[in-house]
This record gives C-alpha cells, structure tokens and sequence, in this order.
C-alpha cells in the first residue's frame, strides 16, 4: 500500500494566486523521499494540505489507505510533521511538549512518558528535559521538533527543511538518526534546502515547480542523467602550462589545483591516465558542487525551473 | 484504545496545559481579580454603601456580592481562554492540535474547561475574599453552580471567537475593554433594575449579562429582578450559539489554517 497518494490537487488562495495547479505524487510505503523545488514552488502548499493545515481547493489525498476528505483521523494517525518554522510554546518545559503531543494523539501519560525519554535520549534532549524552550539554541530546537513529531510513533513523517539553520555536526547526527529511522520502516518526505543532504538520503524525488510536478524519479537514475561533472583535482607538484587533454577541459584554480570538466562519455580512468602520461600526480579530488545541485542549475538554464533553487 | 478513550486524553491533555498555565502565573491571572474585589467591597460597600441603605432589602454590601464574584468569574473565564488561544495562534503551536486527530469539538472543550477552571477558581478567592467583608449564606447550592458554571462556559466561548478573528495582542483587549466591562457594569451587578427609569429598564432586558447576574444573585440571596426559568434560557440559547458558531470557525480554519 502507498504511504501517499496526492491526485490532482489544487490550490488556490483568495487573492487569486493559484498555488498548485493540480499535483499528483505517489510515495511509497518505506521510501525516504525529496520533495525540492524552488522557493514559492508549492512545496510547503503541498505539505500543508496533506497534513490538515492548508484547506485544499481540489483533488484528493490518502495516507496508507485512508482517504483525507472522510478519514482525516485516520489520516493524522499516520503522519508526523516537523515543520520549517518553529512552533511552540516557549515558556514549556522541552519534557512537556512532546508530553502534551503524545496526549494530543490520545496516548496514555504513563506509555507517553516512556516515548518521550526514549525519542529525547535518541535526540540527546533528555538532560535539558527540564529546561524551557525559549532558552534553546536553534540546533535543540530543531531536534526536539522531531522528537515531537515521532512520539506517536507516524508511519509517515514528513520534514519540511529540518536541518535548516543546524550546524554541521548536528546535521550529520541527524541524518544517521533519520537513516535508522528509514530503516526502522518509516516512511520520510524530505523537503530541504540542503541538497547533498536530499542526495545522500534520498531514493527517490520529485522537482515542484511553479504548483506543478517538473521531475519525478529515482535519485540515482537523475542523478545519472547529468551531462557533465565538474571535479577539483588536489596536484602533488606545481603545473605551469595546461596539456591538451581529447574530451576533458582543464582549468586551473591555482598553481597546484585544476578543474576539470568531465562528461558523461568519458570516465574518470581515462582523466587519471592522460595526467600520469603528462606527468602530473593527483593526491586528491572531489566534486566542484553537488550532482543534485549540478542538475537543478542545469534545469535552471533550461528553462525548466524558474526562480531560487532550494 | 478506542476512540472516546483517546479524546478524553486529548481533552484532558489540553484542560491540564490551561490549569498549569494560568497557575504558573496565578499572580497575573489569579491574584488581581482578588485586589480589585477587596477595592470594590471596600469603596462600595463599605464607605459608600453604607449611604447607600438595603437593595432589594439587602445591605448594599450583601446585594453587590452575587455581581462581583460573577463578574470575576466573566472576566477570568474570557481571558483565559482569549489570551492562550490567541498565543497559540502567535507562536503557531496550534498546529499541535490541527495535526493531531481530534475533533474540533475536543478542542474547543479543552479551552472552554480551561476557562471554566480559571472563573472558578476565581471566583472561589473572590468569594473567600468576600467572607471578610460580610457573612454569605447560600440560599440554593444547586442554581449558584449551575449558573457559576454556565456563566463561565458562556464567557469562555466568547474569548475563543475573539481569539480566532484577533490578529493582533491589541485585538483580544478591544472586547473586554469596549464591551465586556460596559456589559458586566450595566448588567445590574452595582444595582437593581428596578430603580432604572421603563425605558432603561427595557433596554437593559437586551444585556445578557443581566440574566446571568441575577441568577447568580437568585442563587446566592434568593432575589432576582428576572425569572429564574428567563434567565436559564437565555444562557442556555446563548451558549448553543456561541457553541455552534465556534466549531463553524474550527471547522472551516477560520484565522487558524491557510
């Protein structure tokens, strides 16, 4: 059974502004799953909706089966949201929060606080348990979201740029938790600014764009689609004049580091072996930018997204 | 666990956050009404009620009782529910409850019992606060609480509307300001109706808060300028509407969804 099956939904707003122009998504049970787009694509519109926070004006929505219009406790059941902005209490105890969601979601006080200290352990929340959220940095404030979020146990959550504002050592402790979570069997839907984190967890992917579906595909099947990749060569020694290269562009960024711009008739053994012969010795490379990224900017020229890119 | 039994967590859930709330800052939200009654029964009562002379053959301290509790209670009541509704509209953690599965109506009894707990745990002190002025005895227990509670259940339901339609901190005291406390101190809370010239005693008919402070008064001191069976009426019709026009607004996301 799907865990999300959106069909043709319409959004529009009282002053005209027609935000989704009949969307249709399909996320299957136990996928982790990117919903990108650029800013003011639909993306939040669509997450609305689907979580009871946005009133549609069209289409249909069903969560594991149950259908939004006539089921929507049934629906809620299901899903968990942590969402872009904060959205608390600010003079309640962290503890209390993910206490009253629990009650909120009709679990008894004595099960919802085992729940609690097991998610606020899992987040590293429970030794500021007692401490109120307004004097939390951004980083605890995003975690106990989540934590909140998953006390009832959701068989969908939904992340609507959950590392936004982290730091990059929480953020990577947050995507192992959100890998073991996947792995557990919960369903994710990642939107995010971040888009190596969308590459890294994601394995499958939907491009929103101007209330409409752009791209819907399986991450390394997009990813592969890329026509050039753009790598930053580490050198061992000083290179003073560029060799000619058949099928690589080289550039240099500085005395000891190139860049070189590989398609995707080429492979990177034929890169190493045309540098060994010219004498220049790698140490290390990597990739100039993100491949997500990379594909974004390249449906940008196209003409396919319009706007930021996020 | 069947569904009643996860709307009574629900509910209690949300009935307990309103109790801690409003004790946690008892001094805001408790202790005030209690000074401002002690003022009231001081001036009044004591230093121009005693010019004044018996109401309704009651000492004029005695009579203003039965209105100065109910009006705590009015007041209280309002608040409560107006200020933390608005602030989870502020602060977006109504979302807590719109994503969760409860019916709008668990929610909006969540708020009303929290308003409900704060008129009566006013109009306890208040009344305890009273003692010290002058001796209650309770003419029927069964109507001082019935209407207590109803009063309460009636102004709750009040500041929930204003704290759907408010978008500003300003919004939420326009009400209490510019028409409660006209309501509550025309309501006959200081005086009997019957001393009013026809025509502002036909006029003050259309005041609900009349009804409400006379039955309380019926409740307390076994007078009342209006029926007892009128004045339930009217509490009752206006409680279904309020209560109706209420989950209208939670049903269609009025100031609370997009």
């Amino acid at each position: 059974m799907p865990a999300l099956i959106v069909r043709n939904i319409r959004k529009v707003y009282r002053n005209g502004f027609e935000a989704l122009k009949g969307v249709d998504l399909r996320v299957e049970d136990g996928d982790f799953f990117a919903l990108l787009g650029p800013n003011g694509a639909g993306k939040s519109t669509l997450i609305g909706i689907v979580t009871s926070l946005v009133n549609k004006t069209e289409g249909h929505v069903e969560v594991f089966g149950h259908d939004l219009d006539r089921e929507p406790e049934g629906v809620k059941s299901c899903l968990g949201l942590v969402p872009q902005e904060f959205n608390f209490n600010l003079f309640l105890p962290v503890v209390e929060v993910v206490l009253n969601q629990a009650g909120y979601y009709g679990i008894p006080r004595g099960e919802a606080r085992e729940r609690a200290e097991f998610y606020l352990r899992k987040l590293d929340l429970w030794g500021r348990r007692h401490l109120e959220m307004r004097v939390l940095s951004g980083g605890l404030k995003r975690r106990l979201m989540i934590a909140r979020a998953l006390v009832h146990r959701p068989r969908l959550l939904i992340l609507d740029e959950p590392t936004a504002g982290v730091d990059i050592e929480i953020r990577r402790a947050m995507w192992t938790f959100l890998r073991e979570l996947n792995a557990g069997g919960t369903t994710i839907i990642l939107t995010t600014h971040y888009l190596e984190e969308a590459e890294s967890l994601c394995r499958n992917i939907a491009i929103i764009n101007g209330g409409r579906i752009a791209e819907r595909a399986e991450m390394g099947a997009l990813l592969r689609s890329l026509q050039t990749e753009t790598f930053v060569l580490n050198l061992k020694g000083k290179v003073a004049e560029l060799p000619e290269l058949g099928g690589f562009v080289l550039e240099h960024v500085d005395d000891c580091t190139l860049e070189v711009e590989v398609d995707r008739d080429h492979s990177i053994n034929g890169l190493f072996e045309s540098l060994s012969r010219n004498g220049i010795e790698v140490i290390s490379l990597r990739n100039k930018e993100n491949r997500l990224e990379r594909l974004f900017l390249d449906m940008v020229d196209n003409g396919k997204l319009e706007g930021d890119v996020s | 666990m069947n569904r009643w039994g996860r709307y009574w967590i629900a509910f209690s859930t949300i009935l307990s956050k309103e109790i801690l709330r409003f004790s946690r800052i008892w001094i805001q939200t408790v202790f005030p009404s209690a000074v401002t009654t002690a003022l009231y029964f001081v001036i009044f009562g004591r230093l121009i009620g005693e010019r004044i002379g018996p109401m309704d053959g009651f000492d004029y301290l005695d009579f203003i009782v039965p209105g100065l509790v109910l009006m705590a209670v009015i007041t209280n009541a309002y608040s409560n529910v107006v200020s933390s509704f608005y602030s989870s509209k502020f602060s977006r953690y109504v979302e807590e409850f719109l994503v969760a599965p409860i019916p709008n109506w668990v929610i909006l009894a969540g708020f009303v019992a929290g308003g409900v707990a704060r008129g009566l745990v006013v109009g306890v002190v208040v009344t305890l606060v009273a003692l010290f002025f002058t001796e209650i005895e309770i003419h029927s227990y069964g109507v001082t609480l019935l209407v207590f509670v109803l009063t309460a259940v009636l102004f709750a339901l009040g500041g929930f509307i204003n704290a759907v339609y408010a978008n500003t901190f300003d919004d939420i005291s326009i009400v209490p300001t510019f028409v409660l406390t006209p309501l509550t101190y025309l309501g006959g809370v200081f005086y009997s109706i019957e001393l009013l010239p026809a025509f502002w005693q036909g006029l003050s008919l259309a005041n609900p808060v009349l009804y409400m402070v006379n039955a309380f008064r019926y409740g307390l001191l076994g007078v009342s300028d209006i029926p007892l069976g009128i004045a339930f009426s009217i509490i009752l019709a206006f409680i279904a509407v309020l209560t109706a026009y209420s989950l209208h607004l939670l049903r269609r996301g009025v100031g609370i969804k997009t």
